[in-house]
């Protein structure tokens, strides 16, 4: 199916009324989840994974493509208003942004924000709509020793590049691939690491692990720190820009995107990186430098842009590789595994529709967003105010309702429990969750490529290397770890200087989306 | 001997302090603020901002009288004000009362309600004035 086509009829599926009803749920569920720091697109798609059981797939994906793109919209009103990130990717958004407001300017900055994010979020999909295919269809050629490379890539790059230290990152790393080997042997039916209970022989669940470690974990790390001051939020009325603000936003908004998309396609992805380089660059090209530090519209437009745009660009390595580099990626994978379909290359030729009605319907909740999110502003900030008693008692019927939802069974309830007291410790000693979640989901097949190469090659471990593309990501991994430490001697002596934000939760700080 | 008010943001808050410092004035005593909160959402519009305990301040120091600002935090409003005026030993606690239909009152409780029954000392109820704003 070539991709216009495809597109097309995906907008055909995406555009019928109850897919569009979905559509709007995701993405006002999204930003709401997106505003309240704590709870991301990536708790809510896990908390949401039961409703696959009775819903269409199509339908099921154009809501998590809205609660994605939500998230990031609503993360960067949280940012503006409070100067607390709900997201990770939101926190350079924070510099600038709740500088502008406290000058009397918050419904600009949101404005950019939320112009700035439409404008990525549709150049970004543009770009998936280039590229994912493509990508397939070379893909689809490469054998077990090159995905077997470039799983172990996205592994390591997650753990290693994202986040503050490495040793937390592998920690957590490993925790995942532990959990993911529990079960039997995919060959030969040997049980491991299930300690005799006969409950554990079928593996646990995705579905239990997911809404374990960002539910119960949140849940328990909130209910352990639930008293705190109250933090001072600023007014907002409807986000507005003039004709100045326009004039000073358009160029940032596309460098962002500029920024953003390929960092998010690598499999090393995340949001971090492209937002505080669109920040820098702003900062240096801006015709009003002397507002920088105190509310400039550029180093809103820009940061924001780039956090969309590379929300985006995560799409194109989980759609077309399997790949996933975020959170929220990677629960959307485990609910396909739900629907029965494998997630790799072969996507695009086996479940086209699928794709391309979840390709099409991000098109369709980057506009619905932008409708809402403008007049909508001042609603979400009052969001704020929910007690959080009534969210997390909320959050965890959810999680115990999704966990038992799964196999209907009391063995369920009991791991959720004891996994989410693993998400407590995780955030508790500072280890970063995304490793862990996409070590969980990629484990398994990353097992599975494995053994099927040494089969094939009759246990010979130099088939690992035997594959041209193989052997470019093994380099460009040996890159990743000695280029950011000469960076990292070059630049010693320019610390990046981001601390006057204050971290709105520990935890979703490292997962990301 | 001081005499204790329970503020929070708003014309009820002022329309508390108006009449602490009047009753202050008369009884010649100090005046101990309390604004409490919950602390348990982000946001909590009831709590005082860092501006707005500075100009609170500001109006207590122009009437020239002894003061104090205390912001506890806790499960329940109603116990940390009223904690806080007895440790001040405050002999009168000025309430500020907010309109709320019974439906309103019945969902969301009442704090002045308990104030009002719970209180050792005597209280002072005032109402916004809305014409004087």
């Amino acid at each position: 199916m070539d991709a216009w086509n495809g597109l097309m009829e995906g907008f055909a599926t995406a555009l019928t009324p109850m897919n569009l009803l979905f559509a709007c749920i995701g993405v006002l569920l999204g930003t709401a989840v997106g505003v309240l720091p704590g709870i991301g697109p990536a708790m809510t798609v896990a908390l949401l994974l039961p409703i696959t059981y009775n819903v269409e797939p199509a339908s099921a994906f154009i809501m998590f493509a809205g609660i994605y793109y939500g998230g990031m919209y609503g993360g960067s009103t949280t940012s503006i208003l409070l100067n607390t990130p709900g997201e990770s990717s939101s926190v350079i958004t924070a510099l600038e942004g709740n500088k502008m407001a406290k000058a009397g300017r918050a419904a600009q900055a949101l404005a950019t924000a939320a112009i700035g994010s439409f404008i990525a979020g549709s150049i970004g999909t543009a770009l998936i709509v280039a590229f994912a295919p493509t990508i397939a269809t070379a893909a689809v050629q490469l054998g077990a020793p090159s995905y077997f490379a470039i799983m172990v890539l996205a592994l390591v790059a997650v753990t290693a590049v994202l986040g503050a230290s490495k040793l937390r990152g592998f920690i957590s790393l490993f925790i995942g691939l532990a959990i993911g080997l529990v079960g039997a042997d995919l060959l030969t039916g040997q049980n491991r690491m299930t300690m005799g209970i006969p409950l554990l022989s079928d593996g646990i669940d995705i579905v239990v692990v997911a809404v374990a470690i960002f539910a119960i974990g949140e849940a328990l790390w909130v209910a352990a720190h639930l008293r705190r001051r109250p933090l001072e939020v600023i007014p907002v009325g409807r986000p507005w820009m003039g004709k100045e603000d326009w004039k000073r936003s358009w160029m940032p908004w596309l460098r962002g995107t500029a920024y953003g998309f390929p960092f998010g396609a690598l499999p090393a992805g995340g949001a971090e990186l492209p937002t505080f380089l669109s920040y820098v660059t702003e900062k240096k090209l801006t015709k009003h430098p002397e507002e920088f530090g105190k509310g400039a519209i550029e180093g809103v437009a820009g940061p924001e842009a780039a956090n969309n745009a590379s929300a985006a660009g995560t799409l194109v390595p989980m759609l077309s590789l399997g790949l996933p580099t975020n959170a929220t990626a990677a629960i959307m994978l485990a609910a396909m595994a739900g629907y029965g379909i494998q997630p790799g290359p072969a996507l695009f030729e086996e479940n086209g529709d699928l794709v391309w009605a979840l390709i099409a319907s991000l098109f369709i909740g980057n506009a619905l967003l932008l409708i809402l999110n403008l007049p909508l502003a001042p609603v979400w900030a009052k969001l704020l105010r929910t007690p959080r008693p009534y969210l997390y008692a909320g959050i965890l019927f959810f999680a115990s309702l999704g966990a038992y939802a799964v196999n209907l069974q009391w063995f369920d309830l009991l791991l959720l429990l004891v996994l989410g007291l693993l998400g407590l410790l995780m955030r508790r000693f500072g280890l970063p969750v995304l490793p862990m979640i996409i070590a969980v989901i990629l484990g398994p097949r990353l097992e599975y490529q494995l053994r099927q190469a040494l089969q094939l090659s009759s246990g010979e471990w130099s088939t690992l290397w035997s594959e041209p593309v193989a052997v470019v990501v093994y380099v460009f991994l040996a890159l990743l770890f000695i280029v950011p430490m000469v960076l990292k001697r070059v630049r010693g002596a320019h610390p990046v200087a981001d601390a006057d934000v204050t971290s709105g939760s520990d935890s979703d700080q490292k997962v990301g989306s | 001997m001081t005499v204790a008010v329970a503020y929070m943001p708003g014309p009820e808050g002022d329309a508390a302090v108006d009449a602490a410092i009047a009753e202050a004035n008369l009884r010649g005593t100090s005046v101990v603020v309390i604004n409490a909160t919950r602390g348990d959402a982000l946001v909590d519009t009831h709590y005082a901002t860092r501006a707005g305990v500075k100009t609170l301040d500001e109006r207590l120091a122009e009437g020239g009288i002894d003061h104090e600002i205390v912001r506890p935090m806790g499960p329940d409003l109603a116990d940390l004000i009223l904690d806080a005026a007895e440790k001040a030993g405050a002999t009168l606690l000025v309430v500020g009362l907010r309109r709320r239909t019974p439906v309103g009152k019945l969902l969301l409780g009442s704090v002045s309600q308990r104030l009002l029954l719970d209180a050792k000392m005597a209280v002072l109820a005032v109402h916004a004035a809305p014409s004087t704003h």
